[in-house]
């Protein structure tokens, strides 16, 4: 076996695997914060709360229900959505009128209700969620062990990630959706129900977040903390990828996981704050993001 | 031929914010018509078109489209009317291309030009397709975003200033586009400052000055008017 | 994008009469705050004057200069830290001690600030939040800290070598004194010049870049003087309660004094010390009732951000002035 550094070629694989993973959720999310963003010009602060509440909606529907992950992998988008339409058409829409930083601590508060309420039904502990059976075990590729379960949540997230890039880029819903972040007031004068469009888009970013967390229920254990634990360094992939484009939030994101995950191989103390710190080199070096259309 | 109003506006007021801006604005416009709005800079012209879309903060006023109230309607709802609007900064999608900028807005009512009848109409649009909107020069832009409107099936359209800023030749070209369409029967209000143009195709003129209509001119009788207009003009 | 609309929106205008209210109520305030011990727990009055100087620090940056931070934990718990350390191992006597965690909040403040100042409103926010969820991940990790123990057993020490501040009503008379100092310098800076260019810089920043002055410069020194001040604050708590832990340090903590300033009033002097006395007297309330604490938090931001933007304060100052002008 091969050593890098001192560190031997499984390792480090595995790391990278890891790294992968944790990539392709913050590709989720960030993708998600950076619609909700650039349509709505909302920081959603909720985000890690509608991610932990796709995974308790995950662990709940198996617990108290019966229901399998895969239907799963549905319903809980679709619940998480439900709930953020009724967050924009209550609380949002309101505060479009006013200084955006206003939507920033609404979110806050938000997430605040949601972690604090559900740690005092649910406690603070993590509760485990099976791996489906038809995802158990893995394949043996020789240079190292792949388990199943974690190369279906990188497939099912880029595929998530790279559908939802397609219908924004390539179709008519997309375009009304560019449209309407450059000039809100003009589509609607062609007669497209922009406020409509705004609650469906929160919805959906909201579900993919969501998404997430049930993907997230069999690897992680779910717990009210695992909101706060992933948004802030989704903030920060958002910093250094900066809003302009869809896809390279995307690049970004896995960008990080990947640095995340050989930060923790060679150099583990550090590997909490890796983002961080490619966040303080960015804004050095290009304070308006990688991809921007600003600078 | 008093024929009915297709659009009668009476004591419209408009705020932007605390702002009042329209004081009260009379008039009103029969099918087949093209009416001017013009005035000095800051007269109320392009808030007055703006009230008509909803795109204003706050309106009062009486302003019955097809019978319909239309202060009543749902901002997004104005289009489905038939009504196209085709603001002065043009509103280009640097975001979309020619091709999906001139595709974009849906059409709500049938009889709506199909894209080669619009190229035939402004040929400088043709073969720009998959070039980003806002790469076309300032007058390609305005035939642009006439032609999208085209494509609708409005047969009510709201024009504020589509000659500013524009090089001559363009001006003819978009003067003789408006021509045409005024013989297949479109209404049309025009906000314009160049009274050349305005002349060229108006039926009759409404003078604003801050906030109020204050005079109405038909278009025969604009020469024996000059002076009393270059006053209203500020020129 | 800017924070105009944010506070323009709150600030009634100010007449002499509005004036010598203001300065009645707070010698009021004075008043109540040197009898207050006789009554009442000096150790929770002695948290609600820290987190008062806190708020009042965090308004400085965000009534006055129009910015959010969302980071300022850092300051606040990292002095927390640093004092805690001092007076503990290196057994600096108090003042020191203090100072020392004031200096790190104001080195820390000007290095935030550095970088976060670059972009404007939401990322400035996001910015801010990360750089301090940095300073959380190191102090949970660096030994000094006592990670999920914290530093415990700080010693008072003594004030100016003679007073022994194990004494809990001297330990709040100098609290007492701190945070009036750190109060009036926030009321100087905001009443002086430079106070005024800032505000000119939250109403309209191109407008001051035009008469040749660098908004960027005046942001950052009312960036480290908050942090600084917001240090200040943490040292002296730190000393109080003889503790420094990870609690200071969290997004949690930030989020909180950003409720204490929208809840009082932003904006405004007295608001942010309103706030703080609210937000501290809730959570003691709470604490002990078994209601889930950080729920009511954010319901508390959700209707404050939803109904009551210009805070308890605020809300008293439009209605005073409402009724002066009526």
């Amino acid at each position: 076996m091969t050593d890098i550094f001192g560190v031997p070629i499984v390792v480090l694989l595995g790391q990278l695997l890891l790294g992968l993973i944790n990539g392709s959720f913050y590709a989720l999310l960030s993708l998600g914060l950076a619609i909700i963003f650039g349509m709505l010009n909302v920081i959603n602060f909720a985000h890690g709360a509608f991610y932990m509440l796709g995974g308790f909606a995950a662990w709940l529907l198996l617990s108290a229900l019966g229901i399998g992950y895969w239907e799963t992998l549905i319903a809980a988008p679709l619940m998480v959505g439900a709930l953020g339409a009724v967050v924009e058409r209550l609380f949002l829409k309101r505060l479009y009128r006013v200084d955006h930083l206003y939507s920033l601590l609404l979110t806050f508060g938000i997430a605040l209700m949601l972690e604090g309420l559900f740690r005092h039904v649910f406690g603070a502990a993590g509760k485990p969620y099976p791996i489906p059976p038809s995802l158990t075990g893995g394949i043996n590729l020789g240079f190292m062990f792949l388990p199943m379960y974690r190369a279906w949540v990188i497939v099912a997230s880029l595929a998530v990630c790279i559908a939802t890039w397609l219908a924004i880029e390539r179709t008519k819903l997309g375009a009304y959706l560019r449209a309407a972040t450059e000039n809100p007031g003009l589509v609607q004068a062609f007669g497209i129900n922009v406020p409509f469009m705004l609650t469906a888009t929160y919805a959906f970013c909201v579900g993919l977040a969501g998404f997430a967390g049930a993907l997230a229920a069999p690897l992680y254990q779910v717990s009210p903390g695992m909101g706060p634990s992933v948004i802030i360094v989704v903030f920060a992939v958002v910093v250094i990828g900066g809003m302009g484009s869809i896809g390279g939030a995307i690049v970004t994101a896995l960008a990080l996981g990947i640095i995340e995950g050989l930060t923790k191989t060679f150099y583990p103390a550090a590997s909490s704050i890796a983002v961080f710190v490619v966040m303080v080199l960015v804004i050095l070096i290009r304070p308006s993001g990688l991809f921007s259309r600003e600078a | 031929m008093a024929e009915a109003s297709l659009l009668d506006v009476k004591g419209l007021e408009a705020w932007y914010g605390e702002s009042h801006v329209l004081h009260g604005i009379d008039f009103d416009v029969r099918k087949g018509e093209v009416v001017t709005l013009i005035g000095r800079n800051g007269a109320g012209k392009t808030t007055t078109l703006r009230s008509l879309i909803g795109v204003v903060g706050k309106r009062r006023g009486a302003c019955s489209y097809k019978g319909a109230d239309l202060l009543k309607v749902a901002p997004h709802k104005v289009a489905r009317l038939g009504i196209g609007y085709v603001p002065e900064e043009r509103g280009i999608f640097s975001s979309l291309t020619v091709l999906e900028n001139l595709l974009f807005p849906p059409a709500w009512q049938a009889g709506g030009m199909a894209v080669e009848e619009i190229y035939g109409l402004f040929p400088n649009l043709k073969g720009r397709d998959s070039t980003s909107g806002t790469r076309l020069s300032g007058g390609e832009q305005q035939m642009l975003a006439i032609g999208r409107i085209l494509r609708t099936g409005a047969d009510f359209i709201l024009l504020d200033e589509p000659t500013e800023g524009i090089a001559p030749v363009i001006i003819e070209e978009i003067g003789a586009a408006l021509r045409i369409l005024k013989d297949r029967g479109m209404t049309i209000i025009l906000v314009e400052q160049n009274l050349r143009f305005a002349a060229s195709i108006a039926d009759r003129h409404y003078v604003l000055d801050q906030g109020k209509v204050v005079d109405e001119i038909s278009n025969n009788a604009l020469d024996a008017n000059m002076d009393r207009l270059n006053r209203y003009l500020g020129v | 994008m800017n924070s105009t609309t944010m506070v323009s929106s709150l600030e009634a205008p100010r007449t002499r009469r509005h004036r010598t209210t203001g300065g009645l109520l707070l010698a009021l305030v004075a008043l109540l705050m040197i009898c207050a011990p006789l009554a009442i727990y000096p150790l929770f009055l002695i948290k609600i004057l820290c987190f008062a100087l806190f708020a009042a620090a965090f308004n400085l940056v965000l009534g006055y200069a129009g910015l959010l931070s969302f980071g300022h934990a850092a300051f606040f718990g990292g002095a927390a830290y640093i004092t805690a350390h001092a007076a503990k191992v290196w057994q600096l006597p108090f003042e020191l001690a203090v100072l020392a965690g004031t200096a790190f909040a104001a080195l820390l403040g000007l290095a935030f600030g550095t970088l976060a100042i670059r972009r404007h409103g939401i990322y400035f926010a996001m910015i801010t939040l990360a750089l301090a969820q940095m300073v959380y991940f190191m102090a949970v990790q660096m030994p000094f800290t006592g990670g999920e123990d914290g530093i415990q057993a700080v010693p008072r020490g003594y004030l100016l070598g003679i007073i022994d501040l194990r004494d809990i009503t001297a330990m709040y008379y100098t609290v007492l004194g701190g945070t009036i100092l750190g109060l009036v310098i926030i009321w100087r800076t905001v009443n002086s010049p430079f106070g005024h260019i800032l505000s000119a810089i939250r109403e309209n920043e191109t407008r001051v870049t035009s008469l040749g002055l660098k908004p960027e410069r005046y942001k950052l020194i009312a960036f480290t003087l908050s942090a600084a001040l917001s240090g200040f604050a943490g040292a002296l708590k730190a000393i109080a309660f003889q503790l420094a832990s990870l609690v200071d340090v969290t997004w949690h903590m930030s989020g909180e004094v950003i409720l204490m300033t929208l809840l009082g009033g932003m904006g405004t002097l007295i608001g942010p010390i309103v706030g703080a006395s609210i937000v501290v007297g809730l959570e003691h309330f709470l604490s002990t009732s078994g209601l889930p604490i950080t729920f009511i938090i954010g319901l508390f931001f959700v209707v404050c951000v939803m109904m009551f933007r210009r805070g308890v304060f605020g809300e008293l100052k439009a209605l005073l002035a409402f009724k002066t002008l009526t």
